[in-house]
């Protein structure tokens, strides 16, 4: 039986082939018996130190926000190496494929951020890195894909279904079920099946912990809502885990919204309000009228996924924290406003959080302190976001500059 | 009545194991597909695994992936695949049918709902092959209550405390997987499992059909000699649907042929003197 809690609430679980059992079981005892172990927690730490550059700043906003009610402080996960918070758990799970004995490392990637961090651990801490990626996604993302392989990684095009994140995850669970053994499955976010939920967002605790920390040390007291972008989820619960229990705060995950949640192009998989199981969880998740799992759109890569996973289910079903979805389009104005008012530019993913924190902004009447985990930096997005608003941007300025 | 049970009686009998091919329903078009099973069962088959398409099949390889995707492209539904279902038990009263399948189509209709269907269409066993023996309780429940086998997997690393919770549930037959990874003719299943076959003896559980990776009349031969009741071949059967999807009479003659081969590749040692 699971040695932790496989389950939130009526979601969770572990709905995988009976092969794979086995090596669950594996990893959530080597993940007991790490965060256990004095010598790996010194080492996590010393890696988010002195390798990524924890802790990250948190950014009081100057000119961003009109309202002066309101204070809209970042945390700025885009400052860690590797430029998003993906590097702290691919780390982590990095060193307990080592404590396991493992040699090998398999992950999926969507437009190759997740790919680009497992391949700099496995780069790190000499471990052989095989990526799975859509074939769609191969040729989309020429850039990542020659990140991942400069740093020693291989790129294994995955051809079948749709060609894209989800495919890449079925494939490298079918890989695992036959390299177990002597292989890790770096899984990218919080979902799939446990132990891995639980494990990512231990390993992205660090990002609201220091958040409590630093807010505290600012404003003498908790903020009052956590904003943060949800694809499966992992920056959203890294931030949120340590304010659960903190129920003044109000955390607010944002779902992808991409052309509109009535066109069925989109990724908000809590939104549609539609559970079942994929990648070896019970979740929200979006399907057609018998089941089948259906593509997910977003103008953001990173969000670009079916489901969720399932601690933000429950979190979601218990009322705890609450979840909207933000469009293309306002992503888009957001990315454009934070480089244009405070010289950051943010990752389309993180930009869904912050479209939605302006929103609340404008809204608020009282006094209010509000968190956004801007969880990665925009370079990786810069010559999509060029395609779609380069020519209003390239207007904007001109006109500021006639002004 | 206890197809399952009675089957293996005769076979025993006759001294011979079980013959089970795997397709998947409705590929590549709904009529086909019942014209294929129709032929695997009047050339030898014993018993049927069945499967219904679904978009993200974790557990199969290439083969069975383009399968689903086939019957997908004709928009072929559970209800689809049950009114083949339907057809083949009228024809073949006392064959056992077992559905091998993934959670999500069952979670979608829900649990109850899904068995009770597949009970009205003449189902005699349930697989689902993403839910293994620690999450089964709810789908147990409702085997129990539409008088469906829900069939457990036992992994040649499966721990003890698997087996037991196996020798505890499985009902009709034991789905015994002949090495690890997904479905596939590439890589032959790992000859003998005698040792996990002795084991699950041991334990009582229901007869144990070996499936992975099993595509030639001698791996059949190689698992009824290592002890199981049985074995099961879904990749190379559907390799011949692929093979042959532009001629549907070569198709129908090939699968009876390798049925015909299969089948009597499980007479054991024994029945031949």
């Amino acid at each position: 039986m699971n040695k932790l809690d496989s389950k939130f609430g009526d979601f969770g679980g572990m709905y995988v082939p009976e092969l794979l059992i086995p090596a669950l079981d594996q990893l959530e005892q080597a993940f007991i018996d790490a965060q256990n172990d004095p010598e790996f927690q010194k080492e996590f730490m010393g890696l988010l130190h002195d390798y990524a550059g924890r802790p990250t700043a948190l950014t009081l906003t100057r000119n961003l926000v009109s309202n002066p009610n309101v204070k809209l402080y970042l945390k700025r996960e885009d400052l860690l190496h590797g430029g998003a918070h993906k590097t702290n758990q691919v780390l982590g799970q990095a060193l307990l494929t080592k404590r396991m004995g493992k040699k090998y490392v398999i992950a999926e990637t969507g437009a190759g951020q997740h790919g680009t961090a497992t391949a700099l651990a496995c780069a790190l801490l000499g471990l052989k890195a095989r990526i799975y990626m859509g074939a769609k996604d191969v040729e989309r993302q020429a850039p990542n894909v020659f990140r991942m392989r400069l740093m020693g990684a291989e790129v294994i095009p995955v051809d079948s279904g749709s060609g894209t994140l989800k495919d890449a995850v079925n494939e490298a669970m079918r890989d695992w079920s036959a390299t177990y053994e002597d292989t890790h499955y770096l899984l990218g976010t919080a979902a799939g099946p446990h132990p891995f939920p639980t494990i990512v967002r231990e390993f992205h605790r660090m990002i609201g912990e220091e958040t409590k920390r630093q807010i505290m040390e600012k404003e003498g007291r908790l903020p009052d809502a956590i904003i943060a972008c949800v694809g499966g989820g992992s920056n959203a619960i890294g931030m949120f885990a340590d304010f659960i229990d903190d129920e003044n705060v109000k955390l607010i995950g944002v779902e992808p919204g991409g052309k509109g949640i009535h066109t069925g192009h989109h990724g908000a998989a809590i939104s549609t309000g539609s559970k079942g199981i994929l990648h070896g969880t019970y979740s929200y998740i979006m399907q057609d009228e018998v089941g089948q799992i259906e593509e997910s759109y977003s103008v953001s890569a990173g969000l670009d996924y079916p489901a969720v996973g399932p601690q933000h289910a429950h979190l979601h079903a218990t009322g705890r924290a609450q979840y909207v979805a933000i469009d293309d389009d306002e992503a888009l104005n957001a990315f454009q406003l934070l480089a244009q008012k405070e010289g950051i530019i943010p990752a389309l993913e993180s930009s869904h959080a912050l479209a939605h924190a302006l929103n609340m902004a404008d809204e608020a009447e009282e006094e209010s302190i509000f968190v956004v985990n801007l969880s990665g930096r925009g370079d990786k997005d810069l010559s999509h976001v060029y395609d779609i608003i380069g020519d209003r941007v390239v207007a904007d300025t001109n006109e500021q500059a006639g002004e | 009545m206890d197809r399952y049970k009675a089957m293996f009686e005769q076979l025993a009998a006759k001294q011979e194991g079980a013959f089970v091919p795997f397709v998947t329903l409705g590929d590549p078009d709904v009529e086909t597909s019942t014209d294929i099973v129709n032929c695997l069962v009047e050339n030898g088959a014993d018993a049927l695994e069945l499967g219904i398409p679904f978009s993200d099949p974790i557990a199969d390889g290439p083969t069975l992936q383009k399968a689903s995707i086939r019957a997908l492209s004709h928009h072929v539904t559970p209800d689809d695949s049950f009114a083949i279902i339907s057809k083949i038990r009228t024809l073949h009263p006392s064959t056992p049918i077992g559905l091998l399948l993934y959670s999500n189509l069952v979670m979608h209709r829900g649990i109850d709902a899904f068995y009770q269907a597949a009970k009205a269409a003449g189902v005699d066993s349930i697989l689902i092959a993403d839910v293994p023996a620690r999450e089964s309780g709810p789908f147990f429940e409702a085997a129990t209550k539409h008088d469906i086998k829900q069939i457990l997997i036992a992994p040649p690393n499966a721990s003890e405390e698997t087996l037991q919770l196996i020798s505890k549930h499985s009902e009709g037959y034991t789905y015994l997987l002949g090495r690890a990874g997904v479905t596939g003719a590439e890589t032959a299943a790992q000859m003998p499992a005698s040792k996990l076959v002795s084991r699950l003896t041991e334990l009582d559980v229901a007869p144990p059909v070996i499936g992975f990776g099993i595509s030639k009349p001698e791996q059949v031969k190689a698992a009824i000699d290592a002890g199981a009741a049985g074995a099961i071949s879904g990749s190379a059967t559907v390799n011949i649907i692929e093979q042959n999807l532009d001629d549907k009479a070569k198709m129908l003659r090939v699968l009876a042929q390798f049925t015909a081969a299969m089948k009597a590749a499980t007479q054991t040692t024994a029945s031949k003197e």
